[in-house]
């Protein structure tokens, strides 16, 4: 027999999941010294992941990661399989018998629960919906929002919440122009909303918030950011975080900007976005739907960089017709493979999963991104994590079983089950049609929202 | 906007900062990495890798180091692209003890 990865015996690796994770993952392996062909299997007919549909619209240039991910779709031993449910579809066990390896990039496809009464009443949303919603995903594209009350809450205090609040602090004319969908954008132009509440269970130098995505707070044409200038005050450990020289640097810069946010400026903006902090919601209220959120102010104890936030008991009332939970993502189970229910991954060892926190590794199966390390970091942050993946591929070649069709055996599982894959160049007429759809508007593209007329492009 | 390496870099290049690009947009040579501002984009993955703080957001550039705009976009384009990570240089670690990190 020959050794895996030689040209007398390719590598044949499936990818699942077709966002940054996968992409890096292609990319680490098919760049290699080793003779391999992956191919990147994606339940939606799009690929690209969060970075067609999580990334704001306001925010093109992340998006011109695709064009590496588009070099990436272009090398040798490189076959895309869009509209393709693991789980559903194909078995994990089915992929198992018929690749070398397969590494699950699936990402964290849910929303973590606050675990309160009150918020699985209407209007009280996850980011998850909205943001989805916005960008034109098929899965949340009848979700309906309302945005006729005057306030919208937000809790939680990342990047996501800081989108979700910009999305709804922006006016139609600073989005018409991005590649935000219409039916959000058109439902958006009604919105009523005067105040969006960010509300966090920490102080300023706990929220999680990049600095670039905070000063476009300062930048808005119709809303001005604002902070009571007394949630600015810092404990003693919190002092200690901003001093401290590496992890320091961030939260001194975001002090800066929450400062300039506590100036009482006089604006004459029709919306307001309220940073508060050390806050937590104990209940959602309402008849039938949300009218109010109950919050408990918190009190910050312990190291620094380790602070936690409980509740001191003295509650607060803030009247709201539509709220958002960002709380973080929660990667979820596909039948067949070993999943860890407390921390939402793919139990691991360096992207080899294994049976349980503790357990053996699991013989051919990997992982990467959200579902290997949890939802945390950036696009780039993913590119590192699925290289050190493919690393613990490449070291387990010797003891991978060699005896796989590969794509054959994929194809044919495919075709008995009447399943209609979409391959690269099939994703990019859709892709084609987009652009152009986009162009008498002023806008990068105009996205397909609903998978039949993605698969109607092809016809 | 952009991001910028700057003279922090000098006889250190740890590169760390590499392995975290989402477009591979650091070019090297033998003393320093340069990022491709045309390339880049803005994502501020690399800032917090760099053990010695050498990159910046255009906004966060000290006054003193403003020229570095210039230098990122002008080295970066002519030189190898660098998307994986290599040993830094000799004397990186003391020149980091230097630079107080």
């Amino acid at each position: 027999m020959s050794q895996l990865g030689t040209e007398a015996a390719p590598l044949r690796v499936a990818v699942v999941g077709a966002g940054p994770s996968g992409f890096y993952a292609t990319e680490a392996l098919l760049k290699s010294e080793i003779d391999v062909r992956v191919d990147l299997i994606e339940r939606l007919p799009s690929p690209y992941g969060l970075v067609r549909s999580g990334v704001a619209p306001d925010h093109p240039k992340l998006k011109q990661s695709i064009e590496v991910y588009k070099k990436v779709a272009a090398l040798e031993g490189f076959r895309f399989f869009g509209n393709v449910t693991v789980g559903r579809d194909v078995t994990p066990r089915e992929l198992r018998e018929a690749y070398h390896a397969v590494i699950y990039t699936c990402g964290a496809e849910t929303d973590r629960r606050l675990g309160i009464d009150g918020e699985d009443l209407a209007g009280s949303h996850t980011a998850t919906e909205f943001v989805g919603w916005y960008n034109g995903h098929p899965d949340y594209r009848d979700r309906e929002f309302d945005f006729s009350h005057e306030t919208a809450a937000i809790i939680g205090q990342g990047n996501v919440a800081a989108d979700v609040a910009r999305i709804l602090s922006k006016s139609v004319d600073e989005l018409k122009h991005t590649d935000i969908s219409q039916h959000a954008l058109d439902a958006l132009a009604e919105s009523r909303i005067k105040t969006i509440a960010v509300i966090g269970r920490r102080g300023p130098a706990q929220a999680k918030f990049t600095t670039k995505e905070l000063r476009e707070f300062l930048e808005l044409e119709n809303c001005q950011a604002v902070i009571a200038p007394e949630e600015l005050a810092l404990n003693e450990a919190s002092q200690a975080e901003l001093a401290d020289k590496k992890e320091g640097v961030v939260v001194a810069k975001n002090m800066a900007v929450f400062e300039k946010m506590a100036e009482d400026t006089e604006h004459g903006k029709s919306r307001i976005c309220r940073m508060m902090f050390c806050r937590s919601p104990v209940r959602i209220e309402g008849d039938g739907r949300i009218e109010r959120v109950v919050l408990e102010r918190n009190e910050l104890s312990g190291e620094p960089f380790s602070q936690r936030a409980s509740g001191t008991g003295e509650t607060e009332v803030m009247e709201c017709g539509l709220l958002f939970r960002s709380i973080g993502y929660r990667g979820v189970p596909i039948e067949g493979v070993p999943f860890h229910d407390s921390w939402g991954v793919f139990p691991n060892q360096d992207g080899r999963v294994t049976d349980g926190p503790d357990g053996a590794v699991v013989p051919g199966i990997y992982t990467a991104g959200w579902i290997k390390r949890g939802p945390s970091g950036i696009i780039g942050t993913n590119r590192a994590c699925a290289v050190q993946t493919v690393e613990s591929l490449k070291g387990d070649l010797s003891n991978l079983p060699s005896d796989h069709s590969g794509t054959d055996a994929l194809v044919k599982v495919l075709q008995e089950r009447g399943v209609c894959s979409i391959d690269f160049t099939e994703w990019q007429r859709i892709d084609a049609e987009e652009v152009s759809r986009g162009e008498p508007k002023g806008k990068p593209r105009e996205k397909f929202t609903r998978r039949e007329e993605m698969l109607q492009v092809l016809s | 906007m952009t991001t910028i390496v700057t003279d922090n870099c000098k006889g250190c290049r740890y590169t760390d900062c590499v392995t975290v690009c989402p477009v591979a947009c650091f070019h090297y040579d033998d003393e320093m990495l340069y990022i491709d501002p045309d390339v880049c984009i803005d994502c501020s993955a690399c800032i917090p890798e760099c053990p010695v703080q050498a990159i910046y957001e255009e906004d966060d550039l000290p006054e003193d180091k403003q020229e570095w705009i210039e230098i990122n976009a002008e080295r970066a384009p002519d030189l190898p692209v660098l998307e994986d990570k290599m040993d830094p240089l000799p004397g990186a670690d003391d020149r980091k003890t230097a630079l107080g990190f």
